[in-house]
């Protein structure tokens, strides 16, 4: 098995390499097949691993030293246990079939072959920031998602707008990234190594400073910020909706942006000793879950509902992570990336059958002509806004419960908030786009069709996953099959600790339980409902950009926090860099560069007469030379 | 007596190198140098190198000089073809000979010691000698003279070729 | 003993070859006719030739007048060569003025 798990990753990074090199000159059912084949293997690969590690615990693979710089030692090492296993099998597994459903979303892409290449490289990337088992090789995965994030959203970058959104992900990552990058070096400066097993072994023996801890976490924490998108660093995911609706489905829903929070639940028992870390990072995420699931509630664009829906949902895993619940926290990335996938690639489907159109208001009753996408979009919609039962239900609930047992009523109640609006938001998405009369074009109507079976397997699959995933995790207190089956898994790696944060009780009754349940799915149910009544049946329709007022205005601007930054950060630096482009660039060094090229231009101009080809000439500077050598040497 | 034969060939030695320079018919130079070259001869005899003053005539006087004179008159030059060179170029050229001459000679001014040896060796420059150092000591630069030779000979050759088809 | 080195000290044999130089470099920048250049050059070789035949003698050492041999040799290369590019230059400038040799120039 050992030997098998380099192959995991490297299976994907030879399709990358296969289908970047030869792709062109493939047909599209070969770069398919290629691109979902590595995949598929990688997946089979993972579940081997999965069942291993679950028999034996973790295996560890060190397959050469990277480098030696002194007492710096980094290795090309893998570290399979339970956490990574558990992240292997979601990238694999919903990074499989997004790229089915690819084969027929993109058929008549002509960047066919390159889009699987970018995926087949991310799902390389992101199985190395998942698999390494140090912080350099999870920084390189980091950073070659962000790189194939950037590729990927700039896909069609013959469009200035997407390039630009591209590069505003790029930008917003690299300032995380160098957050995460001083945590690294601050860690190895403590504990002295990189590897995680080394540092949290060391941990007691090197006994840091709780500032230092807190220090160290936090800059984690700046880079899982710019990768999981929380205040400030946000902006760029809903802008990254411009690349390929299967792209976001992937990356920005169900994988990519998990990796800050796989970081903080993989440097667990770094956070764990810093309680005001801990509260930062709940505090960031709370209001991000809120501050998203506003702005959610007035944009019309169904991807960038969906996308301001993950930045919400992170800054819910964050919550959890930050009330020190962290199997809670992974067990929301799991259900949110089937129920998230679901939702995007459904949306996929919904534009590819409107012909590209991507604004609800122009949507309605799409239920007739896509059948199946409209099956699944409510199932994924109903999952996220925590239907009995399903998987968002499971996973939310016990984030719910978490915060009330280790934030206390506030804590709670504000979290409960991101929730409902989580839940009214989707509804309105999944009523405007499904129900009601269909309000686009005659050609569009003519156009619709249910999208091909490649893409609608994927999203039957992911539909069963999101019903049937919140089983992984059972509440204690419902006695359903096994309780608390995903955190006995994770166990050995990452466990709840018992965090307080407003010194409410540890440990809730489950009477408790029951009533927080009861409370939070009545409230879901009752949003359903009355959206229900509100989108579909009284059909009640966004009103166009202009004539919005108020809140609403806001939100639908996304509180100007673009334009914020804008004014903020854009239009100074733009102002320095034109400043220093007069003086620093035109005034400055042009001058001093053409100077110095005018100048010897010049001189030459003078030198020049003095090789006139006359031969007396060179012969009397010859004799002066030789003159002035024989002065220098004996006078 | 040796100085006075000393003064006199380095005073005819001079005098017929000025005249070489200053005499505007290319083939009275060419006399001049050749009445030079044979006040040099003189001073080898003076230094009891005899062979070598032998093969200086032949070799200078005898043949590169005679060749010389062949290259005048297959050209025909004289002095009506003589190119005139400007005042202020002979002014400028005088001072830069003169700067170099005196410049030599004070950094000569010092004198010159050698450390000449308590006997010294007559049969130096006689022939028996040169021959027997020239095929030991330096034989390797000996037939790479002779390569130079030959190469010298195709150069020459090829350059004076009229047309050339090479 | 040699007469000649008792009697003349090897300073006058120095100072009569740099005077011969100085008179082949001045008659090579004051004249511009290319034989005449060229025989200055020759002048400019005896002049050290001259002085090398001298050492030899005063230190009773042969190397001094093999040096002699071989320079001989290279001017009477050099002078083939040379006469040969001259007749060359004759041919198609017909002068042997120094002044029109300025093709180097462009």
């Amino acid at each position: 098995m050992e030997a098998l798990i380099p192959l995991i990753p490297f299976l994907p990074f030879l399709g990358f390499v296969v289908n970047g090199l030869f792709g062109r000159n493939l047909s599209k059912t070969s770069v398919g097949l290629i691109g979902s084949g590595a995949l598929l293997a990688s997946f089979l690969l993972s579940i081997a691993c999965f069942n291993q590690v679950a028999a034996s615990g973790p295996i560890q693979v060190l397959w050469y030293n990277f480098f030696t710089v002194g007492n710096f030692q980094v290795n090309f090492a893998f570290l399979v246990d339970q956490l990574s296993v558990w992240m292997m099998l979601i990238v694999t597994g919903i990074g499989f079939l997004i790229h089915v459903y690819s084969i027929g979303y993109m058929h008549d892409d002509a960047g066919f072959w390159k889009f699987f290449a970018y995926l087949n490289l991310f799902i390389f990337s992101m199985l190395l920031l998942v698999m390494g088992d140090n912080l350099v090789m999870l920084f390189f995965g980091w950073e070659g998602v962000g790189l194939c994030s950037y590729l990927l959203i700039g896909f069609w970058y013959q469009n200035k707008e997407y390039s630009k959104a591209a590069r505003k992900a790029f930008i917003m990552n690299r300032i995380g990234d160098l957050g995460l990058l001083l945590g690294i070096f601050l860690i190895f400066k403590t504990f002295g190594s990189v590897a995680y097993t080394d540092i949290f072994a060391r941990i007691a023996g090197v006994n840091p400073d709780p500032a230092i801890i807190t220090t160290i976490c936090l800059l984690l924490f700046i880079g899982a910020m710019g990768k999981s998108a929380q205040i400030p660093l946000y902006t760029w995911l809903p802008d990254a909706m411009a690349g390929p609706t299967p792209v976001s489905a992937l990356i920005h829903a169900a994988t990519m942006v998990t990796a800050g929070i796989y970081l903080v639940a993989r440097c667990n028992p770094l956070y764990s000793l810093s309680p005001d870390a801990l509260h930062l990072v709940a505090l960031v995420g709370l209001l991000t879950s809120i501050w998203a699931a506003l702005i959610g509630l007035r944009q019309n664009d169904i991807k960038k509902v969906l996308a301001y829906s993950t930045v919400s949902q992170l800054g819910l895993m964050f919550v959890a992570l930050g009330m020190g619940a962290y199997v809670s926290a992974m067990f929301h990335v799991t259900t949110h990336a089937f129920f998230k996938a679901l939702l995007f690639l459904g949306a996929g489907s919904v534009i590819h059958a409107m012909g590209g159109e991507q604004d609800i208001r122009n949507m309605g009753g799409l239920r007739k002509a896509l059948p199946i996408t409209c099956w699944v979009f409510l199932i994924g919609t109903f999952a996220i806004s925590g239907f009995p039962l399903l998987a968002g239900f499971f996973s939310k609930d016990e984030i719910f419960a978490n915060t009330y047992a280790a934030g206390g009523r506030l804590w709670w109640g504000f979290a409960g908030l991101g929730g409902m609006l989580t839940a009214i938001y989707m509804c309105r998405l999944l009523f405007l786009t499904f129900f009601g009369n269909f309000r686009g074009t005659e050609e569009q109507k003519h156009h619709l069709h249910e999208s091909p079976w490649v893409m609608t397997i994927p999203l039957i699959v992911l539909a069963v996953l999101s019903v049937a995933g919140g089983f992984l995790n059972v509440p204690h207190f419902l006695h359903i099959g096994t309780p608390q089956w995903m955190a006995h898994f994770l166990e050995p790696v990452v466990h709840n600790s018992n965090l307080s944060h407003g010194g409410a009780p540890h440990h809730l009754e489950e009477s408790t339980e029951w009533s927080l349940m009861i409370f939070t799915t009545s409230m879901a149910l009752l949003i359903i409902v009355v959206s229900y009544f509100v989108y579909a049946v009284r059909r009640s329709l966004p009103v166009a950009d202009a004539e919005q007022t108020g809140i609403s205005k806001i939100l639908a601007h996304k509180f100007y926090v673009d334009e914020m930054y804008d004014f903020l950060f854009v239009k100074p630096i733009e102002k320095i860099s034109q400043l220093l482009h007069y003086f620093g660039d035109t005034r400055g060094i042009d001058n001093l560069v053409n100077g110095v090229g005018r100048g010897v231009e010049g001189l030459g101009g003078q030198f020049r007469k003095l090789q006139n080809g006359n031969m007396e000439y060179y012969l009397l500077g010859m004799v002066a030379g030789a003159v002035l050598l024989f002065l220098t040497l004996y006078m | 007596m040796t100085l006075a034969v000393f003064l006199a060939l380095a005073f005819v030695s001079v005098l017929f190198a000025l005249l070489m320079v200053f005499t505007k018919n290319p083939v009275h130079s060419v006399i001049y140098l050749i009445l030079t070259f044979f006040a040099i001869a003189g001073q080898y005899v003076l230094l009891n190198a005899q062979f070598l003053a032998v093969v200086h005539i032949i070799v200078y006087a005898g043949a590169i000089m005679v060749l010389f004179l062949f290259v005048l008159m297959l050209l025909n030059l004289n002095s009506d073809t003589e190119p005139v060179q400007s005042t202020k170029w002979k002014l400028g050229a005088a001072i830069a000979g003169g700067s170099l001459l005196v410049t030599l000679v004070g950094a000569l001014k010092g004198g010159i010691q050698l450390s000449m040896p308590e006997v010294s060796n007559s049969q130096v420059g006689l022939v028996q000698n040169l021959g027997r150092v020239l095929f030991t000591d330096f034989v390797v630069p000996f037939e790479i003279a002779g390569i130079l030779f030959l190469a010298a000979m195709v150069g020459a050759v090829l350059v004076g070729k009229r047309d050339l088809n090479v | 003993m040699l007469e000649v080195v008792r009697t003349i000290p090897i300073d006058y044999y120095v100072y009569l070859s740099t005077l011969l130089f100085c008179i082949g470099v001045f008659g090579v920048l004051i004249r511009r006719n290319a034989m005449v250049v060229l025989m200055c050059v020759e002048l400019m070789l005896n002049a050290v030739n001259l002085l090398l035949a001298a050492f030899s003698t005063y230190l009773s050492d042969a190397q001094g007048q093999i040096m002699v041999f071989f320079i001989m040799v290279v001017a009477a290369a050099e002078a083939a060569v040379g006469l040969g590019i001259l007749v060359m230059i004759y041919r198609n400038t017909k002068s042997t003025d120094i002044y029109l040799l300025d093709n180097l120039r462009n």
